[in-house]
């Protein structure tokens, strides 16, 4: 199979593409809007530089050639897009070819990067529920106007698995580079995979386009029952007919949208409202100032600092990276913190509260897991305090002592052993001579009189020094 | 009624109040209207409220503006908030706009009281406002004929004393032509020079707001308030307005000024002769005047009707019958789609949709739109040409006087051939400006134009001056 992927991105700027309508998810239908992005009689548009910036940045990421480019209109007339023509990038995008390294070690092209306009959005009700044959549309047009970038890859990629580890990447370079958040729930990322199915060394078969395309997981499956479809239809003696197809999640099946026959002429010219973006060598210089280091780099970074790494941490390595967490687990690392535990927190106790991460720094983080590590909480106590600092921020050393976890760890711990000692003296007889069997028996008296407050190895630590 | 410069003036001083202008200006519309068709929309309401808001600056001892108290009517093209704006379509019958063209700002925080919004051809499409859809504008110095077009209703409301200045906007010649055909002085500025922001597309890449007023100096006056960099245009000029007013009394002395040949050829005798009397009276105030032929002029007519039909079936996509306007209710989208746009576009709008589309159709690209804008370098580097030899040019503004109804409109050609003089300036994005001189048939006013390169506006109204005081004009 042969398969290039168009991968849609809304930018993460603080406004939409053309006018001062915040980009923001989730507000009330139709509450984000103004003249210029719904259209209106005499309105015009005007082009956010900060798009233009983040298109960049994600040039840069690609190794594409940024040169002037113009803007297109690209006409054809549908409901959720108020100007019944899109502003899109024709002949000259902003970036041109590129490649992306996956981690398995394959190179995929990528022909273009280019900025356009998002349209709004359509809710249809009742009958078929898709816009022919339903009772009743609604749009909402908050999304209308929001800056996207649509990478286009070329024909690189030869199976479903590869197509996913390219969109996941991706995904991972649109984080890295502050262009996107990278929410495919959220439609931040939308892909539409063009396959086609052929004999080893023959030329490129008839392609498919299959879109809605809202996960990873689609994306994975919906190729492999395209291919199996070509693959059938051949076969079986039929011929592919070039078409756009649309996923259906529920019945796992691609089925027409249109045919090539039906295919829309967009009529594209230059949008005269718009002057060309020319971004001179400071332009690009400051651009790329802003760059952090990409995915593959930060993995490797990471991956030195873990020491023989077991199959667990290495799963826990794409996902720290992919979610960016890799800064702290490399300060926590540095802070003498365990790798294997800082990955492990990152990895489960960070990726659960990703969108509250913002309220926990990295200091909050290693002096957490120092506390776990030394002994002050125990693992139980530390998740706590992590998922304290997430909802609702602070220190940790504040939280732990609110929830009562701190005190354990200085006297008191050891003078309730020092009671449960002489309230129990056969057992403690039985541990001095060598049973450690006891040492459990202790805990659990300790995690009763303490109302499991206590840590388990503080609790031995406390025994042994009396033994 | 008095000039806007005189009205400003006496405004400021006390002599009159904004609300008596503006009361003389309502009168003169009521006893007119009817018979013209030159408002769509009269704005008694707010005219009253924008002449008292001025009369109560003055009260206050403040400066009103340089447009204090005048009476000001606006293209029906230009949204004005809460107010009914429809393009002369019935596709946007009842839209009321939700906010103010960048001009309309302009000229009211000048002091101007905008008194309503007149009548054009439908989506200015058109030279004759025979194509709007509310009945077209007689011209008020023979009822039997047209005001010219696509802003004849600001030309006509001008024309016929109900306010003292309007605004126009010039696409192939929309200002020029009617301010021709009505006996006033139109300017169609620079591309970029007056924001767009506000103004319902026609050609986004050919339209201009304009003045049209009585006498050059009311033109410039209007010109100064509205020009000047916009960011919500992103085509307007990055500087601020020029001076103008200041410069009207510049003469024409040691100036080199083009007679076209392509400018006039064609035109009826009387306007023949009007230009060529104007070329001496430029010449008698110290203008050396160079005959010349720009044989790209006649190909410019061609480029446009690709070009702008092109722009505008893009630009005209979004009347739908979806948000705003008319709806025609059907069983889907795509035929409520075709319902509407059937019954709320005229015949002209929907023949140059049609031309424009197929101009920009796979296949026919090259042929017709790619080979247009060829053209259009061609005219702007035949204007370049042009301007290394001689300061400004002078021609015709319009082959005939006045036409009857009814004359042009069996044959689109021939109406299209009424801003063959015109469109030039706008494919080249320079600035033009038509000021009467001289008589024809009927004792009809013609208009002869004067044409510079860019951000010559200050040169062409100088020279416009000259002209109209040759005209026996104060």
């Amino acid at each position: 199979m042969v398969v290039g992927l168009e991968v849609h991105t809304e930018l993460k700027t603080t406004t939409k593409m053309f006018c001062g309508c915040a980009n923001a998810f989730g507000a009330a239908p139709n509450t984000q809007v103004c003249p210029v992005c719904l259209g209106l009689p005499g309105s015009l548009p005007v082009l956010n530089v900060r798009a233009v910036d983040l298109a960049m940045a994600i040039g840069l990421a690609l190794h594409s050639t940024i040169a002037s480019s113009t803007f297109h209109r690209k006409n054809y007339f549908y409901p959720d897009m108020p100007k019944d023509y899109q502003i899109s990038q024709y002949d000259l995008p902003i970036n041109a070819g590129g490649y992306l390294d996956l981690p398995d070690g394959s190179r995929v092209s990528i022909e273009r990067a280019h900025l356009e306009e998002d349209t709004g959005k359509s809710t249809h009700l009742g009958g078929s529920g898709r816009i022919h044959g339903a009772d009743r549309s609604l749009v909402d047009y908050n999304r209308s106007g929001v800056p996207l970038v649509e990478i286009v890859s070329g024909p690189d990629i030869r199976s479903s698995a590869q197509a996913h580890l390219y969109a996941s990447e991706l995904r991972g370079i649109l984080i890295a580079t502050g262009a996107s958040d990278g929410r495919m729930e959220e439609g931040s990322m939308r892909i539409d995979a063009n396959v086609s199915v052929r004999r080893v060394g023959q030329p490129l078969g008839t392609r498919c386009e299959v879109k809605n395309l809202n996960s990873l997981r689609s994306l994975q499956r919906a190729i492999d029952f395209e291919a199996a479809r070509q693959f059938e239809l051949i076969e079986s003696g039929g011929t592919v007919r070039q078409e756009t197809r649309h996923w259906d999640e529920n019945l796992g099946a691609t089925s027409t949208m249109r045919t090539k026959e039906e295919a829309d002429d967009y009529r594209y010219f230059r949008e005269p409202d718009l002057v060309d973006v020319v971004p001179d060598g400071a332009w690009l210089e400051r651009v790329r100032g802003t760059l952090g280091a990409m995915p593959a780099e930060r993995r490797a970074t990471l991956l030195a600092r873990l020491t023989s790494p077991n199959a667990a941490q290495l799963d826990a390595l794409e996902v720290v990276v992919d979610l960016g967490f890799d800064d702290y687990v490399l300060a926590a690392i540095d802070a003498k913190v365990d790798a294997p535990l800082a990955m492990a927190r990152a990895a489960n106790e960070l990726a659960a509260g990703i969108e509250n991460i913002a309220n926990l720094s990295r200091d909050a983080f290693v002096a957490t897991l120092t506390m776990e590590q030394s002994g002050q909480l125990s693992a139980t106590q530390a998740k706590t305090v992590l998922f304290e600092l997430l909802a609702h921020g602070g220190e940790p050393g504040d939280i732990a002592k609110t929830k009562g976890f701190e005190q354990l760890s200085t006297g008191a711990l050891s003078d309730t052993v020092s009671e449960l000692i002489a309230q129990h003296p056969n057992e403690w007889a039985r541990y001095r001579d060598g049973d450690d069997k006891l040492a459990q028996f202790f805990i659990g008296l300790v995690m009763k009189f303490t109302n499991g407050q206590a840590n388990g190895k503080a609790v031995i630590a406390e025994l042994q020094a009396r033994r | 009624m008095k000039s806007a410069r005189q009205i400003a003036s006496d405004v400021q001083s006390g002599a009159t109040s904004a609300e008596s202008e503006m009361a003389t200006s309502l009168a003169a519309i009521r006893a007119k209207n009817e018979e013209l068709n030159v408002f769509l929309f009269v704005d008694e309401a707010g005219a009253r409220e924008a002449a008292r808001r001025v009369d109560e600056r003055i009260a206050r001892g403040e400066p009103a503006g340089a447009l204090a108290g005048v009476p000001l009517a606006l293209k029906d093209n230009l949204c004005q908030e809460g107010v009914p704006t429809t393009a002369g379509s019935r596709i946007l019958k009842g839209w009321l706009a939700p906010y103010n063209a960048t001009v309309v700002d302009r000229v009211i925080a000048a002091g101007a009281v905008v008194m309503g919004k007149t009548n054009m051809d439908e989506f200015a499409m058109g030279s004759s406002t025979e194509t709007s859809a509310y009945g077209p504008t007689r011209n008020p110095l023979d009822p039997s004929r047209v005001p010219g077009g696509s802003s004849g209703g600001s030309a006509a409301a001008v024309a016929a004393d109900m306010t003292s200045l309007a605004l126009g906007s010039d696409t192939g010649g929309s200002i020029r032509q009617p301010a021709a055909l009505c006996g006033l002085v139109g300017l169609k500025p620079t591309y970029g020079l007056v924001s767009r922001y506000g103004l319902i597309a026609f050609s986004s890449s050919l339209d201009q707001i304009g003045p049209l007023a009585k006498n050059v100096a009311d033109a410039a006056l209007l010109l100064e308030v509205i020009a000047g960099h916009d960011p919500l245009d992103s085509t307007s000029l990055p500087e601020p307005a020029p001076s103008l007013v200041a410069h009207l009394k510049d003469g024409v002395a040691g100036k080199r000024i083009g007679l076209v040949r392509e400018l006039f050829e064609g035109a009826e005798d009387e306007v023949v002769a009007s230009v060529h009397r104007a070329a001496e009276a430029l010449r008698d105030a110290g203008a050396t005047i160079v005959e010349l032929a720009v044989p790209e002029f006649r190909l410019g007519l061609s480029a446009y009707y690709l070009i702008a039909p092109a722009e505008a079936s893009s630009n005209l996509a979004r009347y739908d019958g979806v948000r705003y306007g008319l709806r025609v209710d059907a069983q889907d989208v795509a035929a409520m789609n075709e319902a509407t746009r059937t019954l709320g576009f005229g015949a002209e709008v929907k023949r140059r949709i049609m031309l424009g589309t197929y101009a920009l159709s796979a296949g026919y690209y090259d042929a017709y739109y790619g080979q247009a804008l060829k053209v259009r370098t061609q005219m702007i580097d035949a204007f370049r040409r042009a301007y290394q030899q001689v300061d400004l040019l002078v021609g015709a503004t319009t082959p005939t006087v006045a036409f009857k109804f009814g004359a042009k409109t069996a044959n689109p050609m021939a109406m299209y051939l009424s801003d063959v003089y015109t469109i030039p300036t706008n494919l080249a994005g320079d600035a033009a400006i038509s000021v009467p001189f001289g008589t024809g048939e009927c004792d009809l006013p013609i208009g002869v134009q004067l044409l510079g390169p860019g951000r010559s506006e200050a040169q062409l109204l100088a020279a416009a001056r000259v002209l109209e005081l040759a005209d026996g004009r104060p």
